[in-house]
């Protein structure tokens, strides 16, 4: 049923890319310097780390499940990977202890979800502050890590392709290589049907446990990019984030492009338009000259009427009705 | 005679009393035992926003050595940056068995925590604000004095213009309730009224975050290019700021100024490689002593909490890459192995 997401032909997707482009065109008007190429790449680029998390976030949620640990896998990997290399360690052993404990993390969300029947919303949540915890007080001295000199990420900071930094084309990467997944490939579509139904999806002979676990260890993998990506970009990693509203960005991003929080539908062409309106949108409020608490309310009430507007036109079908979201 | 013998034989009595009296008066200085009887066993809490920065972990380490170093005990919370966290924190501190004899508190913003503080100064408590003011009549406030670091601010960055520049400057905000905040954007408007041909362009809110910090300076100097000079409210987010900056490749054009612990990492580092071109920054011992000395005045003075309020302002210094010395900063791994 992955066609699920056309209900009319005023799909929430659609309402969101028409907002997108009415907000676009209204800056363009507007807003002096808004047209501007430096300006748009700006846009791309000032989302690029939530569209990035968003990607991992938007593979759990279209199978059924969230995870509430991204922001905290994504600070606090990348952290504990530089305090590695700040305390001396060869760039090699760093990444690969890095990596097992990302997988690592992955690995117990996944399981936590798919075999010790734990609701996704707990369980990621707990582990997401123990990741924090045990990462913040045990592995690292401060709040923020910076990037030693000479490091790699500083030179992927200046890597230009066309003028167009390189976390742009990172994001676009990423969206596409999980378009690709999601799409063509066996254990893709998998996920759809899991997230459709979990119950039928079993039946049927999907594994859908190992499935399960897969995901999160996917999330948890594309937040250490992010983690890195975000690392590279300030020159250092501060944990600070999680405390941020950046986790609620990324569910905003992922729900207002029209990813249904009760799975099965949706693809990356809904995450990149949700991306893109957060991104006109603060940019356009940032030249506005708007103060940040006003943004917040703003942006608030942009998501009040998508989810509105989707709920008028789109009303519950019998199945999530049934279900209940997450 | 008689008179005269008993007038010696009393003076020689005094005399005989006094003799052994006047070396046991030099032992005597009374100031030991007061000392000692005020101090000994005494409890220090110190409530950072978080412990997770350099200020507060400077802080820490310094307080730390002197309130063992006079028998008393010392205590950290960690609110992590949490209003919340911090409340709870000092709401436990105040109905706790062990009620700590002072609370060294660093306010998130101006009115947050001023109820709870006067409630433990009415427990008993003395209350010392650190850092960040607020709505509240401490027993002392030890920090920087926001107005005047404004100012400096401005100052270095109307110098790091120069005459000949565009003059138009942009500034990148913590927020619109933290004391901090709001006392440095009016110090630093005090000295552009001052100098009228210099224009503030735009004044975003970094809400103390790096990435905020860096989307808004990237969309500010896709407006202006050309910005000569910009003031980030605190290091700790400033770094977004030089990003976007080192990404549109102004480095040269744009003189950036923030303000910071001094820490060596966070701020002499960053200025030695062109990340900040001025940081206007506290003196963390004279700060972390001045504390120490106002702790030890409050546990001796016998007065009850909220006597007196005064402001023991530190002394500020803005660093720049020509004025820097290796005294300029403080090296907190070199702070924290000293006070273990």
């Amino acid at each position: 049923m992955a066609g699920a997401s056309v209900h009319g032909v005023w799909s929430q997707e659609r309402i969101v890319l028409a907002l997108a482009v009415l907000l676009f065109a209204v800056s363009a008007v507007a807003l002096p310097g808004f047209l501007d190429p430096g300006n748009l790449i700006t846009i791309v680029r000032s989302v690029s780390v939530l569209g990035l998390l968003a990607v991992g976030m938007a593979i759990v949620i279209i199978g059924r499940g969230i995870d509430l640990a991204a922001v905290a896998i994504m600070a606090m990997s990348a952290a504990w990977y530089l305090q590695m290399l700040n305390d001396g360690w060869s760039d090699g052993a760093a990444l690969a202890i890095t990596l097992a404990g990302v997988i690592g993390i992955g690995l117990v969300n996944g399981y936590l979800i798919a075999y010790a029947d734990v609701p996704a919303i707990f369980a990621t949540l707990a582990s997401g502050s123990f990741v924090f915890g045990i990462v913040r007080s045990q592995l690292i001295g401060q709040d923020a890590v910076p990037v030693p000199a000479g490091h790699w990420l500083e030179q992927l900071n200046r890597v230009r392709f066309f003028d167009i930094p390189a976390e742009v084309f990172i994001f676009a990467g990423a969206s596409f290589a999980a378009y690709l997944f999601l799409r063509y490939t066996k254990w893709g579509r998998y996920v759809y049907y899991m997230g459709d139904n979990l119950l039928a999806a079993r039946n049927i002979g999907i594994p859908v446990r190992p499935m399960t676990v897969l995901r999160y260890v996917i999330s948890a993998l594309v937040a250490l990019a992010a983690g890195l990506l975000s690392a590279s970009s300030l020159l250092s990693m501060n944990t600070r984030v999680v405390n941020s509203t950046l986790l609620y960005d990324i569910i905003l991003v992922v729900v207002i492009g029209g990813i249904g929080l009760s799975g099965g539908k949706g693809g990356m062409r809904n995450v990149i338009g949700g991306a893109l309106l957060i991104g006109i949108m603060l940019n356009a409020m940032t030249i506005i000259d708007i103060p940040h608490i006003y943004q917040n309310l703003i942006k608030a009430t942009i998501l009040l009427i998508a989810i509105i507007i989707d709920s008028l036109l789109n009303p519950r079908d019998e199945q999530t009705a049934q279900q209940g979201d997450i | 005679m008689l008179k005269k013998f008993l007038t010696a034989a009393v003076m020689t009595a005094v005399v005989a009393t006094a003799m052994p009296a006047i070396p046991a008066m030099a032992e005597g200085d009374p100031g030991p035992a007061a000392y000692e009887a005020a101090m000994k066993g005494k409890r220090v809490m110190l409530v950072p926003m978080a412990m997770g920065f350099d200020l507060a972990q400077g802080w820490a380490a310094i307080l730390k050595r002197e309130v063992e170093g006079f028998g008393g005990t010392f205590e950290t919370r960690d609110p992590n940056w949490s209003v919340e966290a911090g409340a709870q924190a000092i709401t436990d501190a105040i109905a706790s068995e062990a009620k700590p004899d002072v609370l060294v508190v660093m306010s998130p913003d101006l009115n947050s925590y001023s109820k709870l503080m006067k409630r433990a100064q009415s427990e008993g408590i003395y209350v010392v604000l650190v850092d960040n003011p607020a709505n509240f009549k401490a027993d002392a406030y030890v920090g920087g004095d926001w107005n005047r670091l404004g100012q400096m601010e401005a100052e270095a960055v109307v110098k790091g213009c120069g005459e000949g520049s565009s003059k138009k400057i942009g500034l990148v905000q913590g927020d619109q309730v933290n004391a901090t905040s709001l006392y440095q954007y009016a110090g630093i408007m005090q000295v552009l009224e001052k100098h009228p041909d210099f224009q503030v362009v735009a004044k975003p809110d970094s809400n103390w975050d790096p990435t905020t910090s860096r989307n808004v300076t990237a969309t500010m100097l896709q407006q202006n290019p050309d910005i000569c000079g910009i003031i980030d409210f605190w290091d700790g987010d400033a770094t977004g700021a030089a990003a976007a900056i080192r990404d549109a490749g102004k480095q040269d054009q744009i003189y950036l100024v923030t303000t910071g612990g001094g820490e060596e990492t966070a701020t002499c580092a960053n200025i030695e490689n062109g990340t900040f071109d001025a940081v206007v920054s506290t003196e963390l011992y004279n700060e972390s002593e001045a504390m120490v000395a106002i702790i030890k005045y409050l546990l001796q003075s016998g007065q009850p909490p909220g006597t007196a309020s005064p402001y023991i302002y530190s002394l500020l210094s803005t660093v720049t890459k020509e004025n820097m010395t290796p005294r300029s900063c403080w090296n907190l791994k070199a702070l924290q192995a000293a006070a273990e």
